[in-house]
């Protein structure tokens, strides 16, 4: 079986969360698999250590040029240190995203991505499952690793595995050449909003479900009778409908309410994924196999434009 | 500035709900409402602007069959000057590395400074981009939401978590990959596309792009989807049943057992 690489994401000498949720995946393609950390950067002998706890062996590669995960860089570095035929896991994250597809090029191995479970390996063939529809259908999918692979998992399917304390190893020696095309030069934070839903104890979110511009102020109407905060997914954003600080998701605001209710919202990961704390979720939505109910507590089957005036006119007789 | 611009027809999920046929072996197609990948048609806009701006013309290339020939023409009414089918049995089941052979060859065919794809189109996969940009050696920037031209290079923003955003100084020619939200795409009506309607449209085989048919396709894919299924759920959510009004009832006591109404 061909070698297991895991791709170990840090900032601020902190692990990511992906770190050893990537070891457990590596675990369920091959029990017996000795899987390698590999650990990019400048300045990182902390972190490395931390991998470390957890990674039998962790292959350090230390460079000024690594110092920002540029994905252009760090893909010169692997392809010069990868053995052929490795089988390389990433987090399907804006990093993965950026770095997956182009390094399966370059090794001349297999791509498959925002993989949701892994079922085995038979001979060359490694069987996973994948989504299509942001959620709405599953398929089996089967992926040729005789030339190895780059595996993008979704972020949050596996449990972190607990693993083995090992050793590190400098491997910065072999990085290669690591001029780049392409160059980092700054992170630009988000900007405030009007509201802080960060801080919301109670959150109506509203989806594409809702249609309508117009259509808001039936949602502000039920946020108002209930005294909760406004916040929404990513369309009603790119639509220009409310302000990027109100977009609960992956690439938004990570939220932490008591009670969350997904108003014509389907469910996708990106969207749910910023949804922590474990609060109560309420979810209305006129499709009744939408994704989202797989994640609320309580569901409606129903048209939101009809029911949420009702909810409101109910709430305001209270 | 020359740009190309990849697209591809999708079952429009806004307006349909997906469901598996009785054999799982592909979604039910017939009643499905089509259009372009809602990404491909930001990047669309995008090159279109820069070319308003700059010069230049905008090319919309797309993979598929006769049908996709309507999302290149609907691209055209937006303001792309030229549209490229590229289409023949060989390609059919391609996996993601074959689209992007077949593209990388539609590239060679051209002179372009700039190629956009979307982020991730209907299996969500998010690979074509980043596959391209490899195979060309061309520098690659994925989740694109910020473009200024500069010169012989662009300055780009890739969208990172918490809505955060990565400044790039990226060399010319590369291919970007664009996330939604990065401008506010045109409305195409009726109109505009009665008038690109008699435009020709080249169609591409393997022969016209110089490809091995054997390279593409399904027996090429090194990734194949097996089949469609419904996972085995979890619990999911309790759903409230009953009339409208038992409905409403449970709901609000709930919420006032959670602390949702103040
Ligand atoms: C890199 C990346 C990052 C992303 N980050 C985020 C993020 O941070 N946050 C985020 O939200 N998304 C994010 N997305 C987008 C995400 O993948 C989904 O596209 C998005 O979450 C879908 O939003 P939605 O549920 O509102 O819309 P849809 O998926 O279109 O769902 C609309 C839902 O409304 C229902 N509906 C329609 N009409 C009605 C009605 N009248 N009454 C009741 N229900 C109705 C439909 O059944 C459907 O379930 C990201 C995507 C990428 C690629
Ligand atoms: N059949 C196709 N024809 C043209 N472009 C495609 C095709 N499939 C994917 N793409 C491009 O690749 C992007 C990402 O798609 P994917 O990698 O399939 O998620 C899309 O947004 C398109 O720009």
């Amino acid at each position: 079986m061909a070698r297991i690489f895991a791709y170990i994401l840090h900032s601020n000498g902190e692990l990511d969360d992906s770190a050893l949720e990537l070891l457990a995946a590596a675990k369920r393609i091959d029990p017996d698999a000795d899987v390698t950390a590999i650990v990019t950067g400048s300045g990182i002998d902390d972190v490395c250590g931390k991998a470390a706890q957890s990674y039998k062996t962790v292959w350090k590669i230390d460079n000024e040029a690594l110092s920002y995960p540029n994905a252009e860089v760090v893909r010169k570095a692997l392809v010069n240190i990868l053995p052929a035929d490795s089988i390389v896991l990433l987090p399907h994250d804006h990093f993965g995203m950026d770095l997956g597809p182009g390094l399966s090029i370059k090794m001349d191995s297999s791509f498959v991505s925002d993989v949701v479970d892994i079922e085995k390996v038979e001979g060359n063939t490694l069987k996973v499952i994948r989504q299509e529809f942001t959620g709405q259908v599953s398929t089996h999918v089967h992926c040729d690793i005789s030339s190895g692979a780059v595996v993008n998992m979704r972020p949050g399917v596996c449990q972190p595995a607990e693993g083995q304390a090992g050793e590190v190893v400098d491997k910065s020696g072999e990085a290669g050449d690591l001029s780049a095309k392409r160059k980092f030069v700054e992170i630009q934070e988000a900007e405030a909003g009007e509201v802080d839903i960060t801080k919301s104890d109670v959150l109506v979110s509203v989806g594409r479900g809702i249609e309508d511009e117009d259509n808001l102020e039936i949602v502000f109407e039920l946020a108002g009778a209930m005294g909760a905060d406004v916040s929404c997914s990513r369309p009603i954003v790119d639509a220009k409908w409310l302000e990027k600080a109100r977009q609960v998701g992956t690439s938004g605001k990570t939220v932490k309410p008591k009670l969350y209710m997904a108003l014509g919202i389907s469910g996708s990961f990106q969207h749910v994924g910023g949804v922590k704390g474990n609060p109560f979720i309420v979810a209305i939505n006129k499709n009744p196999k939408a994704p989202i109910f797989q994640v609320a507590d309580v569901g409606v089957e129903a048209d939101i434009l009809e029911f949420v005036p009702e909810l409101t006119e109910k709430i305001k007789e209270l | 500035m020359e740009i190309l611009v990849c697209a591809k027809r999708v079952p429009d999920t806004a307006e349909n709900e997906i469901e598996i046929n009785s054999a799982g072996n592909d979604i039910k197609r017939d009643d499905l409402v089509y259009s372009v990948n809602e990404w491909d048609n930001y990047a669309v806009e995008e090159a279109i602007q820069i070319v308003e701006k700059h010069g230049g013309s905008v090319t919309v290339v797309t993979v598929g069959d006769d049908e996709s020939e309507e999302i290149l023409r609907r691209e055209m009414a937006m303001g792309a000057e030229n549209g490229i089918l590229l289409t023949d049995e060989a390609f059919e089941g391609s996996d993601g590395k074959g689209i992007a052979a077949l593209l990388k060859a539609a590239v060679e065919k051209g002179n372009y400074d700039l190629i956009m794809t979307g982020a991730q189109a209907d299996e969500g996969y998010a690979q074509v981009g980043g596959m391209l940009a490899a195979m060309l050696d061309y520098p690659y920037a994925s989740l694109v939401n910020k473009i200024e031209v500069g010169d012989g290079k662009l300055t780009v923003g890739r969208e990172i978590e918490g809505g955060n955003i990565e400044i790039n100084e990226i060399e010319l020619p590369c291919v970007l990959s664009i996330q939604t939200g990065i401008n506010e795409p045109r409305y195409v009506g009726i109109r505009g596309i009665r008038k690109v309607a008699s435009v020709n449209i080249p169609a591409m085989g393997a022969s016209d792009l110089g490809i091995d048919p054997a390279s593409v396709g399904a027996d090429a894919a090194g990734v194949k989807r097996i089949d469609y299924f419904v996972p085995e759920m979890g619990e999911g959510a309790q759903m409230l049943e009953g009339s409208d009004d038992e409905i409403l009832e449970k709901l609000i006591e709930l919420l006032k057992s959670k602390g949702g109404i103040k």
